[in-house]
C-alpha cells in the first residue's frame, strides 16, 4: 500500500512516501510562489526518488500552513496531529514532541497510547520560532545552518535580556558594535531561543522521551540549551526532523486507507 | 527661581526650563549617540533659548530611559511619575494619560490632584510602541511623519492579522504586493496598534474625563483617530507638544524639590 504526506510550511515544503509502512522517499525543498505549486513540485520529486507516479498513491494527506491547498491530498490534517503521529511512528516511547517551525512553535504531550493529551502553541510572537533565528542569523551575517555551531565555539557567556525579536535584534547589533565575538553572540541567541521554548514547554509539562521536529531542531546550540534547561535528553530521530510532519501525514493517510486510526 | 526637566528617551532627548511655575523654553532633539552627550546638548539648547546657562538652574530632574546618564540632574524620577505630573499641569482635568514612546507604551490613571493611581506598562514587546510604526514606515518606504495624514485619506482600512512586529512586517509587504493601497494598509496598522495600546488602557480602568495622549506617537493623527475609535472617547487637545510631557513633569518635580530646599521669596 502506497501512501503519502505533504507538509507545506511557511518556508519549506516536505513530502514523504510510505510503502507498506516503510519510508520510500523523503523530500524537503523551499516553498514556491503558491502552496499548491510547492506541494506538487515536492511530491513529484519524492515520487521520482521512489520510482512511482502520482496515480500509484492510494491516499495522501496534506498538513502545515498550506495543508489545505495541497491539490492531490484527500484531506488536510492539523500539524499538531501530524507531528505527534510522525514522532510516535519513529519513536514509540515518545511522550513530548517539541516542533519549531519557521513561524511557530508547538509542544505536544502524548499519553502511553500516543494520544495527544495536551499541547501548547505559539504563532503570535516571532520569539521562539524559526523567524527569530532567521532575523538573528541575518544580523550576525551567518547562515541559518551555521548558527547552531556557534554555541560550541563560544568562549564567553553573553545574555540577551529581551524576549521580543525586535529588541533582541537591537541588542545583538549593540553587542557586535561593542566588539563581542560572533560565536559568543550566537551562543546567546541560541540560549535565548531555548529559554523561550522552555516557557512554552513548561505549560504542558515535559516528560521523557522527548524529541524535536522542525528545522530549528537541527540547531545544536538550541538543542543543547533545551537539554540543559529542561534537564532532559532529546532523542535523535532516524529521519530528517523537518520531514516528521509530512511523515505523520503519510502515516495517517495509511490509517485512513485501512479505515481506522482516528487521530 | 529657575528649574529644569530633562527626559532622555530611546530616540529623542527633551529639556524644558521653568521659572516660578511657568515654562520659559524647551528643546527637543534626536539622540544621536550617547545619552549623556544628548542630555547636555538638549539642556544647553533649551537654556540658550531663554538666555540662561546651567549655572542659573537651581534644581534639575531627569527622567526617561536614559535618566541615569544625565550628568547635571540633581535627582531622577520614573517616567510614570513625570508623565502624570506633566499631564496634570498641561490639562488639570486629565485622568487618563496614554504615553507612547519610541520603545514603550504606558497608560496612567491620575486622581484629581494629578497623583498616579494606577498604571500599565509595556516595554517587553515592540508591538504597540513607536518602534512598530518605525519598522512599518521602513517596510512601506514612507516617512514616519507622513503616516498619520496618509491613513486619514483611507476609506477602506485593511485588517492586519499579525500582532507581532516581525510577522506584521511580512504581512504588510505581501498586502502591498497583493495590490492594497498604502493608505489603507497604514490605516489598518494604526487600528492594530491602537488595539494593542487600548489593552493597556483597559488594564488601568480608563476614566473618560479627560483622556490625553503623550509621547511622539501622539503627534500621529491616524493613531489619535484610531485610539478614539477603539476607546470610544475623544482625546483632549493639549496646549503644548505632547512629546515634552515627561520633561515638563520632571521640571515641575524640580520646582517642588527646589521649593523645599530654599523656600521661594
Amino acid at each position: 500500500m502506497i501512501v503519502a504526506g505533504c507538509d507545506v510550511g511557511s518556508l519549506t515544503a516536505k513530502a514523504v512516501i510510505l510503502g507498506d509502512d516503510r519510508v520510500l522517499a523523503v523530500r524537503i525543498g523551499k516553498v514556491k510562489s503558491r502552496p499548491e505549486i510547492s506541494a506538487r513540485e515536492i511530491m513529484e520529486e519524492a515520487l521520482k526518488d521512489a520510482g512511482l507516479r502520482m496515480k500509484d498513491i492510494e491516499c495522501s494527506i496534506g498538513t502545515g500552513y498550506g495543508g489545505k491547498q495541497v491539490p492531490f491530498a484527500g484531506e488536510a490534517v492539523s500539524e499538531i496531529a501530524c507531528h505527534a503521529r510522525g514522532a510516535l511512528w519513529l519513536l514509540p516511547s515518545v511522550r513530548t514532541v517539541i516542533d519549531i517551525g519557521g513561524q511557530d512553535c508547538k509542544v505536544m504531550k502524548l499519553d502511553r497510547d500516543g494520544r495527544i493529551v495536551r499541547f501548547a502553541t505559539n504563532d503570535k510572537c516571532a520569539a521562539g520560532t524559526g523567524r527569530f533565528m532567521e532575523v538573528m542569523a541575518r544580523v550576525l551575517n551567518v547562515g541559518l545552518d551555521e548558527l547552531g555551531d556557534l554555541s560550541g565555539r563560544a568562549k564567553k557567556q553573553l545574555n540577551l535580556a529581551s524576549t521580543c525579536t525586535v529588541w533582541a535584534q537591537a541588542e545583538v547589533i549593540q553587542k557586535i558594535n561593542e566588539g563581542e565575538r560572533v560565536e559568543d553572540i550566537g551562543g546567546a541567541v541560541n540560549n535565548a531561543m531555548a529559554n523561550r521554548i522552555v516557557i512554552l514547554a513548561n505549560t504542558v509539562g515535559v516528560e521523557n522521551d522527548v524529541c524535536m521536529t522542525g528545522g530549528v531542531s537541527k540547531n545544536k546550540g538550541v538543542v543543547k540549551g533545551l537539554e540543559r534547561l529542561l534537564d532532559i535528553r532529546v532523542k535523535k530521530l532516524r529521519l530528517d526532523p523537518q520531514a516528521v510532519g509530512a511523515l505523520g501525514a503519510a502515516v495517517i493517510a495509511g490509517e485512513r486507507r485501512k479505515g481506522g486510526g482516528e487521530q | 527661581m529657575i528649574v529644569a526637566g530633562c527626559d532622555i528617551g530611546s530616540l529623542t532627548a527633551k529639556a524644558v526650563i521653568f521659572k516660578d511655575g511657568e515654562m520659559l523654553s524647551s528643546h527637543l532633539m534626536k539622540v544621536r549617540s550617547r545619552p549623556d552627550e544628548a542630555a547636555v546638548e538638549v539642556m544647553n539648547e533649551a537654556l540658550s533659548k531663554a538666555n540662561l546657562t546651567l549655572k542659573d538652574v537651581v534644581y534639575s530632574v531627569g527622567t526617561g530611559y536614559g535618566r541615569k546618564r544625565i550628568p547635571f540632574a540633581d535627582e531622577t524620577f520614573s517616567e510614570i511619575v513625570c508623565h502624570g505630573k506633566g499631564a496634570h499641569w498641561v490639562l488639570p482635568s486629565v485622568r487618563t494619560v496614554i504615553d507612547v514612546g519610541g520603545q514603550d507604551a504606558k497608560a496612567i490613571r491620575l486622581d484629581a490632584g494629578g497623583n498616579v493611581v494606577k498604571y500599565e506598562y509595556n516595554d517587553k514587546c515592540a508591538s504597540g510602541t513607536g518602534r512598530f510604526l518605525e519598522i512599518m514606515a521602513d517596510a512601506l518606504e514612507i516617512e514616519l511623519e507622513e503616516m498619520g495624514d496618509l491613513s486619514l485619506k483611507s476609506d477602506a482600512p485593511v485588517r492586519i492579522s499579525s500582532q507581532c512586529v516581525v510577522f506584521a512586517e511580512t504581512e504588510v509587504i505581501s498586502l502591498v504586493n497583493g495590490g492594497k493601497e498604502i493608505r489603507d494598509v497604514v490605516s489598518g496598522l494604526h487600528k492594530a496598534m491602537a488595539g494593542r495600546i487600548a489593552s493597556l488602557v483597559r488594564g488601568i480602568g480608563m476614566l473618560e474625563k479627560e483622556v490625553m495622549m503623550a509621547g511622539g506617537v501622539a503627534k500621529n493623527k491616524g493613531i489619535r483617530s484610531a485610539m478614539e475609535d477603539v476607546l470610544g472617547v475623544e482625546l483632549a487637545a493639549v496646549k503644548c507638544d505632547p512629546q515634552l510631557n515627561g520633561a515638563i513633569g520632571a521640571a515641575l518635580l524640580a520646582g517642588e524639590a527646589a521649593g523645599k530646599k530654599q523656600p521661594a521669596g
